[in-house]
């Protein structure tokens, strides 16, 4: 527990700001109308989820850090979602001139 | 407690509290430009929050993909498509973000509360130090080498897939650009961003 942890930072710190990170980026996703700030929603996600996967490589894996190598990898997978992102976006508002969410309902039924 | 606890102490709140307001003030401003900025920021204050737990390959990393290119490309794309439009009015607008915000608020109290209750079994933390990047290679060249490999064709699917969707339909004729002589003729033409028949 909290007295075994030789830092001063006990590792549910880590936690608490993760998930609060997390959630400000759920909201972000379900309630933005701009396209924009979706992404930028979906990128405060993964970097909740990195930050999850750093402090526990840190605190529990010891000096093996397999965390940091998957977080490397979703650091990598995050650039190539970002990029395809914005250049569906950009065809998106080349063929409807809006980019707001609520206007792109042509799959609803 | 003596003055490497409390640094490191300080710089923590410090990396928190900066992380906390930004993911807010990102999701909450109506003006996009300042929320990319302050998207950097969050980025810059989770790569310390790396360097607090001894990765600085990771840092780095970090620093240099989410500031250097992903804020960037949100930058440009913010400039490309940045039209100021008067977003219609939808009924039960408030309703949709008290329920989310309701929901969003149990999964925070869910995870806080799974994250203080459990007894994690901790070694504590390990400084490991600058051979943290030794050991990231050996990974990457032994036992995660397919993952590895696959990155590397996710990114060429990714950069072949963004060039192709993000193309311009109008074709501009080479002969135009290497057209030395008289340099304005392109500006002259102002080709728009959308193409002719996607405006009717």
């Amino acid at each position: 527990m909290l007295e075994n942890s030789i830092g001063p930072v006990p590792l549910q710190a880590y936690l608490i700001v993760a998930a609060f990170l997390f959630c400000t980026g759920v909201w972000g996703l379900i309630n933005s109308r701009n396209a924009v700030r979706v992404l930028m929603s979906i990128e405060l996600m993964l970097n909740a989820v990195n930050i999850n996967l750093m402090s526990f490589s840190s605190y529990i894996d010891g000096s093996i850090i397999r965390g940091q190598v998957f977080s490397i990898f979703v650091i990598t997978v995050a650039a190539a979602e970002a990029a395809v992102g914005l250049a569906i976006l950009l065809s998106l508002y080349r063929n409807r001139v809006t980019i707001d969410m609520e206007s792109f309902n042509l799959l609803k039924w | 407690m003596n003055i490497a606890y409390s640094t490191e102490l300080i710089c923590f709140l410090i990396l928190s509290a900066v992380i906390v307001s930004g993911s807010l003030a990102v999701v909450l401003l109506e003006n996009i430009v300042y929320s990319a900025f302050l998207l950097g920021g969050v980025f810059m204050a989770v790569a310390g929050l790396y360097l607090l737990l001894n990765a600085s390959f990771v840092a780095a990393a970090q620093i240099l993909v989410y500031v250097g290119a992903v804020n960037v490309l949100i930058l440009f794309a913010i400039m490309l498509v940045n039209k100021k439009e008067k977003l219609k009015p939808i009924k039960g607008l408030k309703t949709r973000k008290l329920i989310s915000g309701g929901v969003c608020g149990g999964l925070l109290i869910l995870l806080l509360r799974v994250s203080i209750t459990t007894k994690w079994n901790l070694p504590g933390p390990t400084s490991i130090g600058e051979e943290a990047t030794e050991r990231i290679g050996e990974h990457l060249f032994t036992d995660y080498l397919l993952p590895f490999e696959l990155a590397s064709i996710l990114l060429l699917m990714a950069m072949i897939g963004a060039i192709v969707l993000a193309r311009r339909d109008i074709s501009i004729s080479t002969g135009d650009i290497n057209d030395f002589k008289n340099k304005k003729s392109l500006i002259n033409k102002k080709i728009p961003l959308l193409s002719e028949n996607s405006l009717k």
